[in-house]
């Protein structure tokens, strides 16, 4: 009972923050619509998909990677920001609560797991209103089932990550040898098939293809790795995270 | 009976010994003061009592409870207000106290209650509803010691809890710590270094220095060990010697044209005073501060204390303690 109210507690913490941060949740849509609008267009009026048949256009290939993206970057500061609460002594208040660390680990990953489900409705709702994206009931669930489990795995490498530095100033190297080769090499913004061997391997060793893969599938009727691979590694991958994450914080030192 | 128990309480970073073999017995319902310069073992003290570092030998219990062994146990009986704000900018002062009920299981059904209870205690009743980033260092200060009261604690631990404030705050906040342990009979550990409120607030202090204890009991006592009053004397020709005879004389020192001297019952002997010392351009004779005792036990010299640096200097060297 003790464990789940200081859950709900720090969950609580986590959402009233996002509700108050309006800026947050509008800087966190501004990029993905940019990234739709401005490159979608851009880039979809001079090239051809080598997609046959399936009327796709780029934008609309572009759409399931571009909410993986969103994931990304927001999941990873999220997990990031600890280093904030490690700033400010709320991190010790938390810490010298009965509470257990794993605990503190789970709330911080539901916390997170809520906002960002917010931003990506949002999304979801703006892509099938203006960009054409034909969401199905069962798409939409499954769309839902598959980012959760990336928003998961994202904030957790967050946290880990958080739980190990001290300072802000990590943050540029993360960005730049964390977030950028996941997004770039996760096949995103092209279609993994035709790829020379020495890229393809790159795309196939990360985790999060198979997230962009998997919603590509559902969303748009066009995968490479199939709908049940997908799945399997992205909760491999949330729950080797979500292991590993509790370890980090359990040595987590003040 | 003692609430808490140190025996031997050790502390080690690497080379440094932080706390060293310390031995302590605080009773319930008192105001006690750790006391030292920087760096002497004071914030380490409270975190190994706290269960937030494990001490590197020796024991300690809290409300009877072990502090390696029974962490948990101890972090449900104490409370914590810390050096650095420990609560969230964006929430209201309510909000704060809510998550802090939960995350210390307080009975939901009665939280609400504890909660106006605390506020009205802090005076915060009619600022809780606004947001942290609102509220005055003094009100913040206020807020988390109220908060560190909602699970009922049996110790409070304060740790600096006055850094920062000007002396009107300070003053404020003075009488409201020492209304908790008037009105809450909480056991409460304070650190500071500034003496006046040491003086104010503790029935029983420690000084700490190099990690040790070196002076332990009231305050009054503290200031009875120096043996007598200060008298402090501008003369040109002091006739030293005479004065040394004089029994009530404890101590007499030099510098220059100042001469210091420790005399018992100041009040009584300052006529026989100067008649055998000579003529005085002025003289002043007050009761020993507790400033006179802090130096009296941990010397003069001013201690290297690392620079606070920047932000991402401190979390550095946070990271490494």
């Amino acid at each position: 009972m003790g464990e789940l109210n200081g859950l709900y507690a720090l969950w609580y913490r986590e959402f009233k923050v996002f509700q108050r941060e309006k800026s947050r949740l509008l800087s966190s849509l501004i990029q993905p619509l940019m990234w739709l609008v401005i490159f979608g267009t851009g880039l979809g009026s001079s090239i051809e998909l080598g997609i046959s048949g399936s009327g796709i256009s780029y934008q609309q290939f572009i759409y399931p990677g571009i909410l993986c993206m969103t994931v990304l970057f927001g999941s990873l500061f999220f997990g990031l920001y600890i280093i904030m609460d490690k700033r400010v002594d709320f991190m010790k208040e938390v810490l010298v609560a009965p509470l257990s660390r794993t605990t503190l680990f789970f709330g911080k990953v539901l916390g997170g797991a809520t906002d960002g489900t917010i931003e990506i409705i949002i999304l979801m709702i703006l892509g099938a209103l203006f960009f054409g994206i034909p969401f199905t009931f069962y798409s939409a669930i499954i769309t839902l089932i598959i980012i959760a489990l990336l928003m998961v795995s994202i904030i957790s490498v967050g946290l880990i990550l958080g739980s190990l530095m001290n300072s802000l100033e990590g943050f540029g190297l993360v960005s730049s040898f964390v977030i950028f080769p996941l997004f770039f090499l996760s096949g995103a913004l092209f279609p993994v098939k035709n790829l020379p061997a020495w890229l393809y391997a790159f795309v196939a060793a990360n985790p999060v293809s198979y997230a962009v893969d998997g919603l590509r599938t559902v969303i748009l009727g066009t995968g490479s790795f199939g709908l049940p691979t997908d799945i399997i590694v992205v909760l491999g991958f949330a729950v080797a995270m979500v292991l590993i994450g509790t370890y980090a914080f359990s040595r987590m030192k003040i | 009976m003692a609430v808490i128990q140190a025996r031997n309480l050790t502390k080690k970073f690497g080379e440094l010994t932080a706390v060293s073999k310390l031995n302590l017995d605080i009773n319930e319902g008192e105001v006690f003061g750790l006391l030292g310069p920087n760096g002497a073992g004071k914030t380490t003290t409270l975190s190994m009592l706290s269960t937030l570092l494990l001490p590197t030998e020796g024991s300690a219990s809290v409300n009877g409870f072990d502090i390696s062994k029974e962490a948990s146990k101890v972090r449900h009986s104490i409370g914590f207000v810390f050096q650095d704000p420990s609560s969230d900018d964006l929430l209201t002062g309510r909000e704060n106290l809510y998550l802090h009920a939960l995350m210390y299981g307080v009975n939901m059904r009665q939280a609400n209650k504890k909660m106006d209870e605390v506020l009205r205690l802090v005076n915060l009743s009619d600022k809780q509803h606004q947001r942290m980033r609102t509220y005055s260092g003094g009100m913040r200060r206020r807020l988390e010691l109220a908060r560190g009261l909602l699970h009922e604690p049996k110790v409070l631990f304060l740790d600096e809890p006055t850094l920062g404030l000007d002396p009107q705050t300070r003053e404020n906040l003075w009488g409201y710590i020492k209304k908790l342990s008037r009105e809450k009979k909480v056991t409460i550990i304070i650190t500071t270094h500034y003496m006046e409120e040491a003086d104010m607030l503790c029935d029983r202090l420690a000084i700490i220095d190099h990690g040790k204890i070196v002076a332990l009991d009231t305050p009054a006592n503290l200031k009875k060990l120096l043996g007598g009053d200060v008298v402090k004397l501008k003369i040109k020709k002091p006739k030293l010697a005479a004065v040394r005879k004089l029994k009530f004389v404890k101590k007499v020192r030099q510098d220059g044209e100042i001469v210091t001297l420790t005399v018992q019952d100041a009040g009584k002997h300052l006529q026989e005073i100067l008649r055998h010392i000579g003529n005085v351009e002025s003289v002043e004779s007050r009761v020993p501060t507790l400033n006179d005792v802090f130096i009296y036990f941990t010397g003069s010299e001013i201690r290297e204390q690392e620079g606070e640096g920047g932000f991402f200097e401190r979390m550095i060297r946070r990271g490494n303690k």
